[in-house]
């Protein structure tokens, strides 16, 4: 076993399940996603991508590329977030719920991706 | 460093960058998180908490160390005091990051890994044909200075740090891009530019037979087509570059051989051989003729074996002096001593001797060597060989009959070869040819265009390099004799200052020394020598129909497209 190897799935794995965390309930209501688990899934997100820093093998390249996406997705669904109660209004409304989830949802696509990658990559080293 | 695993930089960067960036995020989170939740109060002093928002924003300010003050209100004492945290962790945070960033700009394998991308993106970024140059001694800038000055750009690879500083202190025309490495490396080769099809030649300098070896097998087997140019001073690694089908070899003391048999049988044609084959802009002074008699050489190393074959070879008489005893092989009358002082010479009979070559590796030696034969006899002709190129003031000083300069013979021998490809073969034939004839042409040649050395340059008749010309030939044109066709194009009564010494026909035919009145093909490739304004005249004849009917019709064509179709139209 490696350290090393656990920590990069941990960080992987835990980036689609805070996304996930986030994503599930309906689609507009407020009460079903919380700031604290978006704030989670970006601060995770952003961990995992610069694990996947350096690596120069194929694999690598589409890992990180994966991983970007997501960044911006959830960066995105923030930013719509900050902008939407601060500077627009003061309540989170429908729209802007769904606005910001359905962003997040972009992510999580792209999060479980980046884990099929994780369990093919595992799966082609047979160790 | 590995070159064969080089990736390029910005991956060994991210990698060595991950700790530091994931430290920064990990304390970014854990300030923003600790800030929304602390308790605070709103603009009218109710109990309220930090939107995600407002915490980021005052983290990001007071990280960078900006510091706004309290924004949007004025904190609690809680939040006071998780701020004061935040400050703390985010200096440690930005210190370990700058200092690991300029750390890694300070490390040698970054630092060497960012000179050679920059030095592969500067090859790559070569629009125009190039040379590649591997070692930048003696041989290397001789070279490189002449190609230079004609224009030519060119690419170093040096493996010693203080030779390639040198490189920049030169004021060379054109931007030399160098790299410091080992040429032994394919992988640094191709970095280099020698699978780039803008790459015209690669030339292997270095003072090491086997480095240069290991050039010449790459760029046969990475760039076949690629004219390489090998310099090596050994027989052995002569033989093993000939082996896998080296284009050129240069052996600098071989070649001298060879000079030298050619100079004591053909005189005239040696002179000749050295009015085309000198640097360009200095004058080849006519030395007397080498005697045939008895010889003295003095220092049998390599270029003393090398030598005393040639001389044997033209039927001269050899005497070895020598500090050494002879080689097992040797044959003939050898002197145990040290030939800078007299006796040795003296027992050798200097006296009696027609010449001298001092060859020993010690160029201060070797001038003792030649000072001492000179104040015996007088009028021995002397052989010098100058080892070092720093010590030529002392060389020039001492009036030798001939010097032998290993890199400049290598430097003359790779410049006839790339920039007059026709140059080789016609010196072949003149090394062939009668000895009256030489004189004859040697005396015609430099009485018109004196002893200076003279511009010499290859014509090819073809659509590319001379489109005028091959137009007005292609389907059945006029005869167009060498005559007509070498005129002044400000005034076709006075002849061009040129003349062509050797013409290769399409059919692999040669002729030496072209008739003024044969007949131009299409197709033709000729050896033009004469004067450096002639060579920029011929190509406006080559290249611009109007100039061209001027010279050979004497009828000033109408310029430009317009005035062309309305006289092509009145004519027709």
């Amino acid at each position: 076993m490696n350290l090393e190897k656990v920590i990069f799935g941990f960080f992987i794995v835990l980036a689609a399940t805070l996304n996930f965390g986030f994503f599930i309930g309906d689609l507009d209501n407020p009460v079903h996603h919380d700031v604290y688990e978006l704030f989670a899934a970006i601060v995770v997100n952003l961990i995992a991508t610069v694990l996947k820093f350096g690596d120069r093998t194929q694999i690598g390249a589409i890992h990180l590329s994966t991983s970007l996406v997501a960044d911006l997705q959830l960066l995105a669904a923030a930013v719509v977030w900050g902008y939407g109660t601060t500077v627009a209004g003061a309540a989170l409304s429908a729209d802007l719920t769904s606005k910001i989830v359905s962003l997040s949802g972009g992510a999580l696509f792209a999060n479980v991706v980046s884990v099929i990658i994780l369990i093919a990559e595992t799966i082609m080293q047979r160790r | 460093m590995i070159p064969g695993t080089h990736h390029g930089t910005l991956f060994l960067m991210l990698r060595r960058m991950r700790a530091p960036l994931i430290l920064l995020i990990v304390i970014f989170a854990i300030s923003v998180l600790g800030l929304t939740i602390v308790p605070g109060f709103d603009e009218h002093g109710n109990p309220a908490r930090m939107s995600f928002f407002h915490a980021f924003y005052f983290i990001s300010y007071t990280a960078t160390t900006i510091g706004f003050g309290e924004v949007p209100n004025a904190f609690s004492e809680q939040q006071r005091m998780w701020a004061t945290m935040c400050i703390y962790m985010s200096v440690v945070g930005w210190a370990y990051t700058l200092g690991t960033l300029f750390g890694l700009f300070q490390d040698k394998n970054f630092r060497h890994a960012l000179r050679i991308e920059r030095f592969a993106r500067a090859v790559r970024r070569l629009q125009e044909p190039f040379f590649l140059v591997c070692g930048y001694g003696e041989t290397g800038s001789r070279l490189i200075r002449a190609l230079d000055r004609m224009g030519m750009r060119v690419v170093v690879v040096e493996v010693d740090e203080i030779k390639a500083g040198e490189l920049e202190l030169q004021a060379y025309h054109a931007d030399i891009p160098t790299l410091v490495a080992d040429a032994r490396h394919p992988e640094i080769l191709r970095l280099a530019g020698l699978t780039n099809p803008n790459c015209r030649g690669v030339m292997a300098l270095t003072n090491d037979d086997i480095v240069n070896l290991s050039i010449a097998i790459a760029a046969r087997l990475l760039a076949p087509k690629l004219p390489a140019l090998c310099r090596s001073e050994s027989t052995e690694t002569s033989a093993n570059m000939a082996s896998f089908g080296t284009s050129h070899i240069i052996n600098p003391l071989q070649k001298f051989g060879e000079y030298l048999e050619l100079a004591l049988h053909a005189p005239a044609a040696f002179h000749f051989l050295e009015w085309l084959t000198g640097e360009p802009g200095i004058t080849v002074k006519p030395h007397r003729d080498p005697p045939h008699g008895r010889w003295l050489l003095c220092g049998y190393g390599n270029f003393g074996r090398i030598l005393t074959q040639s001389l044997r070879a033209e039927g001269v008489e050899v005497t070895v002096i020598d500090q050494g005893s002879p080689p097992d092989d040797f044959v003939g009358e050898w002197i145990r001593g040290d030939a800078t002082c007299g006796p040795a010479l003296r027992a050798a009979g200097v006296e009696q001797a027609s010449g001298i070559i001092a060859c020993v590796g010690d160029d201060v030696n070797n001038l003792s060597i030649a000072v001492t034969a000179r104040h015996l006899r007088p009028d021995v002709f002397v052989i010098l060989r100058q080892n070092h190129y720093s010590n030529a003031p002392l060389f020039d000083a001492f009036p030798s009959d001939l010097r032998v300069v290993s890199s400049r013979i290598v430097a003359h021998e790779c410049l006839a070869i790339l920039t007059t490809p026709l140059l080789v073969p016609f010196l072949e034939q003149i090394k062939h040819s009668d000895e009256a004839w030489s004189r004859s042409v040697v005396d015609r040649l430099t009485g018109r265009f004196g002893w200076n050395v003279p511009t010499i340059w290859s014509v090819r008749i073809n659509s590319e390099h001379a489109p005028a010309l091959f137009r007005k030939m292609m389907p059945a044109g006029p005869k167009i004799t060498l005559e007509a066709l070498l005129r002044d194009p400000s005034n076709r009564a006075h002849a061009l200052e040129c003349e062509v010494l050797y013409i290769i026909r399409t059919d692999d035919k040669a002729i030496l020394l072209p008739e003024s009145d044969s007949e131009l093909r299409a197709g033709d490739q000729l050896l033009v020598v004469g004067r450096r304004e002639a060579r920029g005249a011929l190509a406006l004849t080559l290249e611009n129909p109007n100039t061209l009917d001027y010279v050979l019709t004497g009828k000033d064509m109408p310029g430009g497209w317009v005035w062309e179709k309305l006289a092509s139209r009145r004519a027709a």
